[in-house]
């Protein structure tokens, strides 16, 4: 208790100097926060893969297609239990600024196949239905104000011309990493339209969602479809839902390890900081702890007060960095939501920002301990008069 | 008054004891094949011109810095011979410590400040305030014992550092120029209070100042220069 009393003074013995070595590791961590938020955000996606399911697109490129003719092959396959489609729609809704993902799926064994995507019965029997019904994520919804009945005009950049779609449900997350800022339709609206306007590109599906009855048979699973559609016109590749997004994820690798470093750069920084400021302390009271010393105190008590008050000054802006980082995050996420549909402040990066905080308190205390342990009595009496 | 009868038991030896401090690649000698005896219960002021070894004596009695040659024999223990966690043990159970500038911990309260000793030892928190209540009394500060170190002037800190020197009930006081920093009527109020400690409970005093006044207080009065110990009074 005693202790706890020095070291809280003794920290707080220049006040400015701490609050603002305080406000540093602060706002250091909150940076660290926030930039590993944005990196768990690039990845949530990946996070929110199913182990359960597959995805089959052309083995030359996503940008060709594949037969819906592959769909009932598909099916036969051992180990498979479902099978769906769809097709990256890409729609412009009035500017290229509201960007949302849309795609056109076939419905039911879609939904089936993604339960995290929440509606009620009569949304899906709703959606279902209507050839030219949509259904929404609920952030996307709030984003644009739409409700079940609006009618969303969406032009076509892949497939050309102004496409009108009615909102016959909102989905919900199953999960908090579910994204709910996507835009789904009636892949059969889109290939009736192209077989009127354009049949060379009907009845062609962009990717197959395979879902298996065994998740650790995802490669025995792959390996058999690809070998159904060996040295056909349009081979497969099929791999976990995962490696799909992966393969997305790592086409801006370079973005995501530039913002790991700078986030590191940051506990750097601030590391260098304190431990000015814990050097500058120390040499100020060189003094005391010769006094301490001198009345029966050994070197693991001054270590302990050095390294005491080096870690409290880390953890109470460690602290308060964590908690800024929820609602700064919050505000984050509604600002840039078009980009990062899912922003959440992940429990690793908690764990991160502690295990940082310790290391700077800790970092930071080792030189000024290691002086002050050293410090010979008699030097140290010479300095005080 | 002379305490230096062959009755009295002696306390500290200080046998042949040499010191050199390294200047650059000089070994600069301070002490040179110093010997002589402390009573117990003796007052003794050392005295001597800057720089002629007299805070260094007193840092090798109190077992803050170590000899080069002889040895120095404290209630039959030779201190050069503990380790350096020995030697703080003994220390604080038998060396209380008043300096010039008092060296009190800013931050602490004076009752804080007399405390800290008493945290080496397994002393439970009612017994360190009945310590620390008795020693503040003493030196009749007890209407002071929330006041910091800047709330009260020279003389009433360095009654506040003479409190948390007694605490412990050491064997022995070390006072480096007690009263350098004071005005005479605090000085002479810190003098006779350290004259009262000698004389009442018995302890051990030895004093550096270069206050003729202060050393009279003492029962002996030893002189060093040049490293050596030359004359002794009265």
């Amino acid at each position: 208790m005693f202790i706890l009393k020095l070291l809280s003074r003794n920290a707080f013995r220049h006040p400015l100097r701490t609050l603002l070595t305080i406000f540093g590791i602060t706002v250091a961590i909150l940076a660290f926060g926030l930039l590993q938020t944005v990196v768990s955000a690039w990845y949530a996606g990946v996070n929110a893969s199913s182990s359960a399911r597959l995805v089959s697109r052309n083995s030359i490129s996503l940008v060709f297609t594949l037969p819906i003719a592959y769909q009932e092959r598909i099916r036969r396959i051992e180990g498979v239990t479902a099978v769906s489609y769809a097709n990256w729609f890409g729609g412009v809704y009035i500017t290229e600024k509201n960007f949302f993902p849309s795609f056109a799926i076939e419905p039911k064994s879609y939904l089936e196949l993604y339960p995290e995507f929440v509606l009620t019965s009569e949304e899906k029997r709703a959606f279902f239905l209507d050839r030219k019904g949509c259904v929404i994520g609920k952030k996307l919804a709030d984003r644009f104000g739409w409700k079940i009945g609006d009618t969303i005009p969406l032009k076509g950049t892949i497939f050309p011309g102004t496409w009108e779609f009615v909102v016959r449900g909102i989905y919900n997350g199953a999960e908090l990493s579910t994204d709910e800022s996507q835009f789904f339709f009636q892949w059969q609206y889109l290939n009736e339209s192209l077989k009127k306007t354009v049949p060379r590109r009907a009845d062609q599906i962009g990717v197959y969602i395979v879902g298996i009855k065994n998740p650790q048979a995802t490669a025995e699973v792959s390996t058999a479809v690809d070998s159904t559609f060996k040295n056909s016109l349009a081979e497969t590749l099929t791999e976990t839902e995962k490696a799909f997004q992966l393969s997305f994820v790592s086409m801006t690798e370079a973005i995501v390890v530039a913002i790991r470093v700078v986030s590191f750069v940051v506990i750097v920084i601030i590391m260098v900081v304190v431990a000015n400021t814990m050097a500058m302390t120390a040499r100020e009271r060189i003094g005391e702890y010769a006094i301490f010393k001198a009345m029966g105190f050994q070197a693991h008590h001054i270590a302990g007060m050095v390294f005491g008050e080096s870690l409290f000054i880390s953890a109470v802006g460690g602290v308060l960095g964590i908690l800024l980082t929820f609602p700064v995050a919050h505000k984050f996420s509604q600002i840039m939501g078009n980009f990062f549909p899912v922003f959440q402040v992940e429990q690793s990066t908690l764990f991160m920002d502690i295990f940082f905080c310790m290391i700077v308190g800790i970092v930071a205390g080792v030189f000024p301990t290691w002086r002050a342990v050293r410090i010979k009595i008699a030097d140290g009496l010479r300095r005080v008069g | 008054m002379s305490l230096t009868s062959a009755a009295q038991q002696v306390l500290i030896s200080v046998n042949a004891v040499s010191k050199a401090y390294q200047r650059g690649n000089q070994s600069v000698p301070v002490l040179e094949g110093i010997s002589f005896e402390i009573i117990k219960g003796e007052y003794l002021a050392l005295m001597g011109p800057s720089g002629s070894g007299k805070s260094t004596l007193l840092n090798l009695i109190a077992g803050i810095d170590t000899v080069d040659s002889g040895s120095i024999v404290i209630d039959g223990i030779d201190i050069a011979t503990l380790n350096e966690s020995d030697l703080a043990r003994w220390r604080s159970a038998h060396v209380g410590f008043i300096f010039q500038f008092y060296n009190l911990i800013p931050v602490l309260t004076a009752y804080e400040n007399v405390e800290l000793p008493l945290l080496l030892t397994s002393l439970s928190r009612q017994e360190r305030r009945k310590h620390v209540e008795t020693a503040l009394d003493i030196v009749s500060l007890s209407d002071r014992i929330e006041h910091y170190p800047s709330q009260l002037s020279g003389g009433q800190q360095q009654r506040v550092a003479i409190a948390r020197a007694i605490v412990t009930d050491p064997t022995i006081l070390v006072a480096d120029e007690p009263t350098g920093d004071l005005d005479r009527v605090s000085a002479e109020e810190i003098l006779s209070l350290m004259a009262r400690l000698n004389r009442e409970q018995g302890k051990t005093i030895i004093m550096v100042t270069h206050d003729p006044r202060a050393a009279e207080k003492a029962h002996i009065i030893r002189t060093l220069e040049k490293g050596l110990l030359n004359d002794v009074y009265p």
